[in-house]
């Protein structure tokens, strides 16, 4: 039998009701994350004992330096980016109820890159770089409204849209490559480096920029749970509760696109998160859109955090992408789902 | 698409007209680039050739060359696309949507980094290799259960087993800095710069696949009408499938081998043509191989052009023509039975 608490206010204005299985699976995910976090503080191209990583923090030896101005935020930043592409899977995911939902299979990616793209050869260098964050949204958000535009036909079906999404995704990556082939070389080197979805290279001032952006996304999300958790049982059964369907369903898109487009800005298209951390959180977890959050963004940010350990540890002196690996299990599960849903995806 | 196909001089004029657009393409790919040359003057360079003037030595050297690789490479993918297109019943299969494209990229930059190969031919012979595994599996993703996947799955499988490969490839780019400049411009598809020597070991093994594909169009038409017909009909159908899965593994792992991986082509190409032409596979595979041809030899001059001085993969180029007919197709609905 399941087990929840409930807390209702006395008014009634708020309630919420919370599942104590999914508490205890979330706290431990938590400690999971805290554990990597440690075990990715250590390991590196220096390996650094544990134990000097719990004293060394936040000290200012040699090693400190190391410690807090290389690889705490790019530890940071892999968890950050993780924990933002998994929440914005996860609405693409509840909103075309579909599995296979996820920003880079469905194309906002690609328009994030875009966006990143054109900041970055055209305006770097003129405008500080904290605006990079917004010019990727605008062109994820930009590329999501042609893909979702280009994808009806009365209404849209999700495989359509996934189709469409491939297609554009195609020919963002076609202007990506334009843009770098026709520009400096050094311009070109700094956008292949970003573009290959590496956290190599992340600093405090980019950690500080994108932080508040994808927390506060997030935060925002949970506002949405009773709304998500009633749109489950259908669009009609959520009007007639008194659900504005279309007006949240628009909210919703907006942040899973500011999402991934924040997430996109300095860490490049990390593939597949988007799609695998959702769907880990909710065989753990209850099915509520709150605890779904939470859940995805531990998901997502432990995902990206081990695969960065692995990226920068394997083939030594040499850095690899995170997005090498985190592609490397996304696409066998991604067909795994396709196998699996056999009629519900159309 | 047109209902031009069901007037039976159709294919006729599709020929004419192609053939036409070919000659024309042709010369341009001659003339045209860094050094504009005059039309008359590249006719004269090709029947009067003068080895003192230099506009005739361009013409005969470096662009000849270009122009031939083009027509090679998109003869070859359309109809690589082509046999797809019939094996799978996938108006949307194309060597690279299935990833055999990028699994044939994938091999070939592995064995250039971790086991040191550097011969063309190697390459060949590993791009094939590569060609084959991807399209292996694609090809049992789609019979692997009961009714396999159905059509618009097995391109969405296509796109994961593509991001898969291109994933890993730029992975192994990041390892060796220097390569991945030299490499870079080769990954996005690119015809030029290069010499007959490129061309040479694995025309072979292209014009026997074009070769066995144009004695294939009876074949492809029988199993185009099922395969318990077919199979009445006399028809080994296992061996067909066989033979024009090597015939795509040639044609595209070839193509891949001398030029990168250049998209679209396979899947606008074949798509075009049985719109002009109808859907009989003796005049569709010809027509896709010489439409094919005229559609690379363009994109190869625009990319020439488009940002002169330096030049524009033409993978871009391809990219630019072929999302929006992909999409075109995806609105229209592969979907019939799916």
């Amino acid at each position: 039998m399941t087990k929840y608490i409930s807390y209702r206010t006395k008014s009634d204005s708020f309630s919420i009701q919370i599942h104590m299985r999914s508490i205890m699976m979330i706290l431990l995910l938590l400690l999971v994350l805290l554990f990597i976090f440690v075990i990715s503080m250590s390991a590196g191209s220096s390996y650094i004992p544990i134990q000097v990583v719990l004293e060394e923090l936040f000290a200012t030896s040699d090693q400190a330096f190391v410690l807090n101005e290389l690889r705490l935020p790019r530890i940071l930043m892999a968890g950050i980016v993780g924990a933002g592409l998994g929440v914005s899977g996860l609405i693409l995911q509840g909103m075309i109820r579909n599995p296979l939902g996820s920003p880079d299979i469905v194309g906002v990616t690609g328009g994030a890159s875009v966006g990143t793209v054109l900041f970055i050869v055209f305006l770097l260098g003129e405008v500080s770089v904290q605006w990079l964050p917004l010019s990727s949204i605008t062109g994820a958000a930009i590329i999501t409204f042609i893909i979702y535009l280009l994808s009806w036909k009365n209404g849209v079906t999700p495989i359509r849209l996934i189709l469409v999404g491939i297609g554009i995704s195609a020919l963002t990556n076609a202007i990506v490559t334009m843009f770098m082939v026709s520009s400096e070389a050094a311009v070109a080197s700094k956008v292949y480096l970003w573009m290959t979805g590496s956290l190599y290279g992340a600093n405090w001032q980019e950690v500080m920029i994108i932080s508040p952006i994808i927390l506060l996304l997030i935060f925002a999300s949970l506002f949405f749970t009773s709304v998500v958790d009633v749109k489950q049982l259908g669009d009609d059964v959520a009007s007639g509760l008194g659900v504005r369907v279309q007006f949240f369903r628009t909210l919703l898109l907006a942040i899973s696109v500011g999402l991934a487009g924040t997430a996109v800005s300095f860490a490049g298209g990390i593939a597949f998160v988007g799609l695998i951390a959702p769907h880990i959180a909710r065989l753990m977890l209850h099915r509520s859109f709150g605890i779904l959050v939470i859940g995805s963004a531990l998901m997502g940010a432990i995902i990206v955090m081990v695969a960065d350990i692995i990226a920068r540890t394997a083939f030594l002196p040499s850095d690899i992408p995170a997005g090498v690996f985190t592609a490397g299990i996304g696409a066998p599960f991604f067909i795994y789902l396709l196998y699996r849903s056999k009629g519900e995806i159309n | 698409m047109l209902l031009f196909n069901t007037k039976p001089y159709a294919r006729w004029i599709t020929l004419a007209v192609s053939l036409l657009l070919l000659v024309i393409v042709g010369i341009a790919s001659l003339s045209l680039g860094k050094m504009s040359i005059p039309f008359t003057e590249t006719v004269e360079a090709l029947f009067q050739y003068d080895p003192s003037n230099t506009n005739h030595i361009i013409v005969r050297t470096s662009r000849l060359t270009r122009t031939l690789i083009a027509i090679t490479i998109g003869a070859s993918l359309s109809i690589a696309g082509t046999l797809m297109q019939a094996l799978t019943r996938n108006p949307m299969a194309a060597p690279d949507i299935f990833g055999v494209n990028a699994g044939a990229l994938f091999f070939i930059v592995f064995s250039s980094t971790f086991l040191s190969v550097e011969s063309l031919t190697s390459y060949m012979w590993i791009g094939f290799l590569g060609a084959l595994v991807a399209g292996v599996i694609v090809y049992f993703l789609g019979s692997l259960r009961e009714s396999g996947l159905l059509p618009t799955r097995l391109i969405l499988a296509g796109a994961a087993i593509s991001a898969l490969f291109v994933s890993f490839t730029q992975g192994m780019l990041v390892l060796d800095e220097q390569k991945m400049q030299s490499v870079l411009f080769w990954l996005a598809g690119s015809v030029a710069g290069r010499d007959m020597e490129t061309l040479l070991p694995v025309l072979p093994f292209i014009i026997i696949g074009l070769l066995l594909a144009l004695s294939m169009g009876k074949n492809l038409n029988i199993l185009m009408s099922g395969e318990d017909v077919a199979k009445s009909l006399g028809q080994n159908t296992f061996m067909i499938k066989v033979l024009a899965g090597f015939i795509i593994v040639f044609l595209a792992g070839g193509s891949v081998a001398i030029a990168g991986s250049i998209g679209f082509i396979g899947l606008v190409v074949p798509n075009i043509v049985k719109g002009l032409a109808g859907p009989n596979y003796q005049w569709v595979i010809p027509l896709s191989g010489i439409m094919g041809a005229v559609l690379l030899l363009l994109s190869d001059v625009v990319a020439r052009l488009i940002i002169a001085p330096s030049e524009m993969p033409i993978g871009v180029m391809t990219a630019f023509i072929g999302t929006p007919f992909f999409i075109y197709i995806a609105r229209k609905g592969v979907l019939k039975n799916d």
